[in-house]
């Protein structure tokens, strides 16, 4: 077959690069342009190499903020995806309860994120909110603007809120895929119900698993609104994970040549995660 | 190995069942033999999956009871009933090998060391799947994963009873001949009681000594292949058994004569009148049709050549009927005239047969 080469094809385009180029590339590359380059009051700008990456890899400040993130985000997988994994098996298979359990299940995803830190920020309040109240009435000393133990306790528990509802349904889908026959051959042969688990409806699930550990994975690696609404990432510097500390260099101290380099670093760092994960799970799929 | 016994059984998958069209299953009291070979037979939806699943435990009946070797298991788990089966879409545990999904019955059951091992390689040397015993399960073609879901039916060596629901549905057809030859041979060898549910009646007829021919949740004859396909008990038996079925007229009988579309047909034997709906049954094969000859006129329409046989399909007056007629038969008109075989034409009242007077 002939193909018929025409260049004015390439007009067609011009809108996707158009869009693309205002929403991704130019952004992106202004973030470059600044990672290398020292600003002054009145635009005055001056290049400086590599130096804020260099800065930015030895500082102490950003290795705090990234081991907070990583204890974040490790915490907040190994309790949401093994409490994400057990509700979805106590969920009921049919009935009328299925969507009662999938509504409820569904609500504190539709709740936005600014809303979930304010909510949970009052009602954290030891002054006034129940939560608080009610640690503080059972006599334990509780107070998260002031405590850090209290700090992070609140902002996993606000997480684990938050995000075990995606785990749930992504692991009830898996399990609903499941056909009765694997169930009643597994009664046949005579199974526990930790074999049923272990080799019917684990292996069954890895694959909505995998999604669910890299969606919560970036996205909680990502997360901002919550925790600054909560405890803006206090007290003192307690809860400053990548994002707010990134935030806090930016426009707080507007050095715009170190959070630049830090954007850049933390992109790739996200960028390095998203592919390993496309990796396993593309070859997990050619596996199949 | 066990005699299985159903008394009185009934099943309903509602909670309160109301009428009888609530009953998947309607009462039925059967007994299956120890060792024997059993086809429960019947279209999609007759009730024979849930005969099965009843026997099996994976269902508790509505109503009635199950006894093996004269012992209520009704209430008993699949697991203590030792109840073995094989399901339509075949069953492997993915992340394990062959030999793992094998010996996973056993296991379960407390066996290890030789005695695993040993029953596991003789299973899987009877079955074929020797030379994949370290493979994961997962990777295997659909028949292998079947002969797996089967081996795992199989490895435990006391069962009471094997049950088979539909398990070839999903093979190949050349390998479907060679399962059901093994599935027949393994019969042998085990001697174990095998019920097997299939609507298809070349499975049915050539695994089982004892047909079960199922419908609308009852069961409408119990026979050997011979006597379903020579005396069906009801029109429906007639129907399914056979390519083609049997054809059944509707006919006026009264005393030893059947008038069909204004002819009348000489019967073997005396029959009452009777105000119930009446139909005579003939099957294809003993039907005579000749170019020009005696008996009655009949107009034929189209002849199909099916390889051993041609078949003809005529009408009788408005009614069709289907005859088969040799490999060699020369019918050149579209009329012909058309015998049938007294012995083997059989009266229909309601649908169930009547044996007449001599």
């Amino acid at each position: 077959m002939d193909k018929t080469v025409n260049n004015r094809a390439w007009f067609m385009v011009v809108p996707v690069l158009v869009v693309m180029a205002f929403n991704a590339i130019i952004p992106l590359m202004t973030v470059v342009n600044y990672s290398v380059q020292e600003s002054f009051a009145g635009n005055v700008f001056f290049f400086e190499g590599t130096k804020w990456f260099e800065q930015v890899l030895h500082s102490e400040r950003f290795h705090a903020s990234l081991m907070r993130q990583l204890i974040f985000t490790g915490t907040i997988l190994a309790i949401e995806i093994p409490l994400g994994v057990a509700i979805a098996l106590a969920m009921p298979r049919k009935g009328p309860w299925v969507s009662v359990c999938l509504v409820l299940m569904a609500l504190p995803l539709l709740i936005p994120w600014n809303v979930v830190g304010a909510i949970w920020n009052i009602f954290a309040l030891p002054s006034f909110g129940l939560l608080g109240r009610a640690i503080n009435g059972l006599g334990i000393s509780y107070n998260f603007t002031r405590d850090v133990g209290a700090a992070w306790f609140t902002l996993i528990l606000m997480d684990v809120w938050h995000w075990t509802s995606l785990v749930v349904l992504l692991a009830y889908a898996g399990l609903m895929a499941i056909p009765d026959a694997y169930y009643q051959a597994a009664k046949i042969d005579g199974a526990s119900r930790w074999a049923v688990f272990r080799f019917i409806q684990l292996p069954k699930m890895r694959r909505v698993l995998t999604i669910a550990v890299l969606l919560r994975l970036m996205d909680s690696f990502m997360i901002y609104t919550e925790p600054f609404v909560l405890t803006g990432g206090g007290p003192g510097n307690a809860t400053t994970l990548l994002s707010i500390d990134l935030v806090k260099i930016a426009l707080g101290q507007f050095d715009l040549g170190p959070a630049a380099a830090m954007s850049l670093v933390y992109f790739l760092m996200v960028l390095a995660m998203s592919w390993v994960f496309y990796t396993v799970m593309t070859r997990d799929e050619a596996r199949a | 190995m066990a005699r299985i016994d159903l008394a009185n059984l009934a099943h309903s998958y509602s909670t309160r069942p109301r009428g009888d069209t609530d009953y998947a299953l309607k009462t039925i009291d059967l007994t299956f033999k120890a060792g024997g070979a059993y086809a429960l037979l019947g279209p999609s939806g007759c009730g024979k999956t849930t005969l099965l699943n009843l026997m099996s435990g994976l269902l508790t009946p509505t109503q009635g009871s199950i006894l093996f070797d004269g012992v209520d298991v009704t209430e008993r788990t699949s697991e203590q009933r030792n109840i073995a089966q094989v399901f339509q879409f075949p069953v492997v545990y993915d992340t394990m090998t062959v030999y793992d999904n094998l010996a996973f019955p056993l296991r379960n059951r407390g066996v290890s060391g030789e005695a695993l091992d040993s029953r596991v390689r003789q299973i899987a040397d009877m079955l074929g799947l020797t030379a994949s015993l370290n493979q994961p399960a997962r990777r295997l073609t659909a028949d292998a994963k079947q002969k797996i879901s089967l081996g795992r039916g199989l490895v435990r060596p006391s069962v009471s009873a094997m049950l088979f629901d539909e398990p070839l549905t999903v093979i190949d057809p050349q390998l479907k001949w060679q399962l059901r030859s093994q599935l027949k041979q393994l019969h042998r060898q085990v001697a174990t009681t095998m019920i097997y549910v299939t609507h298809d009646q070349t499975e049915a007829l050539t695994f089982a000594d004892t047909v079960i021919v199922m419908f609308d949740g009852r069961i409408v004859q119990i026979g050997t292949p011979e006597e379903l396909f020579e005396r069906p008990n009801h029109t429906f038996v007639g129907y399914f058994i056979g390519s083609p079925g049997m054809n059944v007229l509707p006919a006026a009988v009264e005393g030893a004569t059947a008038v069909v579309a204004g002819h009348s047909i000489p019967l073997d034997r005396q029959y009452e009148k009777s105000s119930a709906k009446t139909e005579i049954g003939i099957r294809p094969e003993f039907v005579h049709l000749a170019e020009n000859g005696q008996g009655l006129p009949v107009r034929i329409k189209r002849i199909d050549d099916v390889g051993r046989y041609k078949l003809a399909r005529v009408t009788l007056g408005t009614l069709p009927l289907n005859v088969m007629v040799g490999e060699d038969a020369r019918l050149s008109g579209d009329t012909g005239s058309v015998q049938f075989d007294r012995s083997r034409l059989h009266v229909y009242r309601d649908g169930e047969l009547v044996d007449g007077r001599a």
